[in-house]
């Protein structure tokens, strides 16, 4: 890669370099092909725009790689882009989606999430303001969940080569001592957990594209889960099987995963599952089923039936899991894993990996 | 609640038992047989009282030939096409829309959506995938009436808007069939009325019971079947309350009546039936892509090998189909059982039975 182009940075304040400002950069409003192109312009967006907004917003020295003292000789390590439209959304946007997703996905395996790399791809003629925006959301988040931005990329394509902007995100945590999460472990018996209600952030992004309108307006749950998975792991230990974030495909898909994977069925209990009048009336216009539909704020957890009520209290007292709620059992499985959910009026069916792409059912 | 459910079940039992034989009922509308399937209702249902999933859905029974038509329009630059969700994957002889991935198809949520595109974009042609039965066919008269007095000229629909009544008629004809009672559609009934299904319950003498799509309400729907079956009657009911009267919506039927009138036309994997299908009238055939392209035939394309026809009537199951499991998969469906997500045979495929 262009030496010039991979910026680095790392988070030493005392080898801050003095950012010098352009004075024609004001009159700039959209990014252009030239702030991705290694010149003067792209220094001036990263000095300017992007680097004062990571670590502390103070000093940063932009090297080709970031140095990360390592407390542990169990690191996680995880990737994951994000695109989305519309790029803000009731509850969140791109920039907060694209740290809480990899903070999450740190989470679930039982890491610490430490440090993250920020990765942009700009379409050329995007609204400086936006950018401003997506950063500092990007920063807020970080903060909030005290991950580092630690190192980073720009590039620019031209006007109809991206939709705005996209994000990449990649990032290092540290794997807690009692975390020991794996399929293998998931068992017979086992409770199924999850820390709020399903379906919010699909439902919130196809509205707001439907246009459709609702007396309480939807709102992502888009959140970073990492002090929900520590508090299960630090106060459970082995107790805790297994943890996913059901992202897209939502709960469906993930199920699913654990049943194949750890080759045994999964029982759902549709009274049990927590869901938003709101959003449930959504998914019926739209005629999708909430299972399939993706969460950016929940995590799901298998753990020890013993344990799952001290869980289920550990959650209810983090904001992010008041609804917190035992869903379902995992089962012995004949010879094809299943999922099955037992309906509110007694009846049973399968809940299958969905095909990929909800699409709304009018007729 | 409960206690309904629990009062529907136990009927449906007594009155199976009492019945004995074999009991197929057919729900004709897809919105019901997505319903069944979501609240797991087969699973409460006696071994002899079979559901059968009818020709009531719009995907399911569009023929390949309209498919093929669409996506040629839609290989047009100058075209725009608006289309349902549903429609999206339902194939044709060259694949389907989604496989086009073409920026030129626009999924909609409404004829408004479609008319709004067409204003939007006055160089290009919006062709309006108009499908559906009697709930979707008015919203498609009221946008070409609109078009039509807001001098939209760049806005055309084509057509395959079917009639619920001479599809079950045209069923029932077919000498073998083994449909025993009609679970008819709530918000189809409402429009239609109840008188609608006269013909049926007079000349099969089938019981027709209109059922909203509650868990519930469709329990209660098959325990007043069941009980007409174990009493020998066949009767027009409805367990949906004052919402279906004898004559319908008259404003609805007027609207689809003032715009479109019926012909012959194809249903996929049941061939034409007689009067079942809906085209423009005269005085709006410029609204017609037919007429505007000048295309004089939409060709009727069976899927060879495809047994549909007999798995809709209860005639074979869907392992008995030669196409099943290894040509014909929801993934590459062939047949309109297996191209909705909850027909007949991609349910059995999925799930064994």
């Amino acid at each position: 890669m262009d030496e010039v182009q991979n910026h680095a940075f790392r988070l030493r304040r005392e080898d801050m370099p003095p950012v010098k400002k352009r004075e024609n950069m004001e009159e700039i409003k959209k990014i252009m092909l030239a702030h991705g192109g290694g010149g003067r312009l792209m220094g001036d967006l990263i000095a300017r725009m992007i680097v004062p907004k990571f670590g502390d917003g103070q000093s940063v020295q932009l090297t080709d790689s970031a140095v990360i003292d390592v407390p542990s000789d169990k690191i996680c390590f995880t990737t994951d882009s994000f695109v989305v439209q519309p790029l803000f959304f009731n509850g969140g946007d791109i920039g907060k989606l694209s740290v809480c997703g990899t903070v999450n996905d740190l989470a679930v395996a039982g890491a610490k999430p430490m440090a993250l790399s920020l990765s942009l791809i700009l379409e050329e003629g995007l609204d400086m303001d936006i950018l401003e925006k997506i950063l500092q959301s990007i920063a807020d988040t970080a903060k909030a969940a005290n991950v580092n931005i630690v190192t980073g990329d720009t590039k620019v394509v031209e006007t109809g080569s991206a939709d705005g902007i996209f994000i990449n995100t990649s990032g290092v945590g540290v794997l807690m001592d009692n975390a020991d999460l794996s399929f293998a472990r998931i068992k017979p018996g086992d409770a199924i957990l999850i820390n709020g209600t399903l379906g919010d952030h699909g439902m919130t992004i196809m509205s707001q594209r439907e246009g459709l309108k609702f007396d309480t307006p939807l709102s992502s749950d888009c959140a970073c889960l990492h002090e929900l998975t520590q508090m299960l792991c630090e106060n459970c230990g082995e107790a805790v099987k297994f943890m996913r974030d059901p992202t897209r495909g939502g709960l469906a898909a993930t199920l699913n995963e654990v049943a194949k994977s750890s080759g045994v069925n999964v029982e759902l209990t549709e009274t049990a599952l927590p869901i938003d009048k709101t959003v449930q009336t959504a998914a019926d216009m739209l005629g999708f089923d909430l299972l399939n539909i993706a969460n950016e704020g929940k995590v799901l957890a298998v753990v020890d039936a013993a344990v799952a009520d001290k869980a289920i209290d550990l959650w209810k007292s983090h904001p992010l899991g008041k609804k917190a709620a035992v869903i379902g059992t995992i089962a012995e499985t004949d010879d094809s894993p299943l999922v099955e959910l037992v309906t509110k009026i007694g009846g049973r069916r399968i809940v299958q990996t969905p095909y990929g792409r909800e699409l709304p059912r009018i007729c | 609640m409960l206690e309904r459910i629990e009062q529907a079940k136990k009927t449906i039992h007594a009155a199976c038992e009492k019945v004995g034989r074999q009991i197929q009922v057919m729900e004709v509308c897809g919105t019901h047989t997505v319903s069944i399937f979501r609240h797991g209702i087969r699973s409460l249902l006696p071994e002899n009282l079979k559901l059968l999933s009818g020709p009531g859905c719009p995907v399911c029974v569009t023929d390949q030939g309209y498919i093929d038509v669409v996506m040629d329009l839609a290989r047009r630059d100058d075209c725009i096409i608006a289309t349902y969700g549903d429609m999206i994957r339902v194939p044709g002889k060259g694949g389907s829309l989604e496989s086009l991935h073409r920026d030129n198809i626009k999924v909609v949520l409404s004829t408004d959506d479609g008319l709004a595109l067409a204003k939007k974009h006055p160089d290009k042609l919006v062709v309006f995938v108009a499908v559906g039965f009697e709930t979707t066919t008015p919203a498609s008269a009221v946008a070409v009436a609109d078009a039509a007095s807001e001098g939209v000229d760049n806005f055309c629909i084509l057509s395959g808007h079917k009639l619920v009544v001479p599809a079950m008629q045209a069923l029932l004809g077919s000498k073998n069939d083994k449909i025993d009672a009609f679970l008819c559609p709530g918000h189809v009934s409402v429009i239609l009325g109840s008188d609608a299904y006269k013909p049926v319950v007079e000349e099969f003498k089938r019981p027709c019971v209109v059922a909203g799509f509650e868990g519930v309400q469709i329990l209660e729907g098959l325990a007043n079947i069941c009980e007409q079956i174990a009493d020998g009657r066949a009767d027009i009911d409805s367990v949906y309350g004052a919402a279906v009267t004898p004559q319908g919506n008259k404003v609805a039927w007027k609207i689809i009546t003032d715009t479109f009138e019926p012909c012959d036309g194809p249903w996929r994997g049941l061939g034409v039936i007689p009067g079942a299908t809906l085209k423009l009238k005269n005085e709006y055939k410029q609204f017609d892509v037919l007429h505007r392209f000048g295309i004089k035939e939409v060709p009727t394309e069976e899927p060879a090998g495809c047994q549909c026809g007999q798995i809709l009537c209860g005639l074979l199951d869907p392992p008995q189909c030669g196409l099943f499991g290894n040509k014909c998969t929801p993934d590459t469906p062939v047949g309109p059982c297996m191209v909705s997500t909850e027909g007949a045979c991609s349910a059995w495929y999925k799930y064994g039975k």
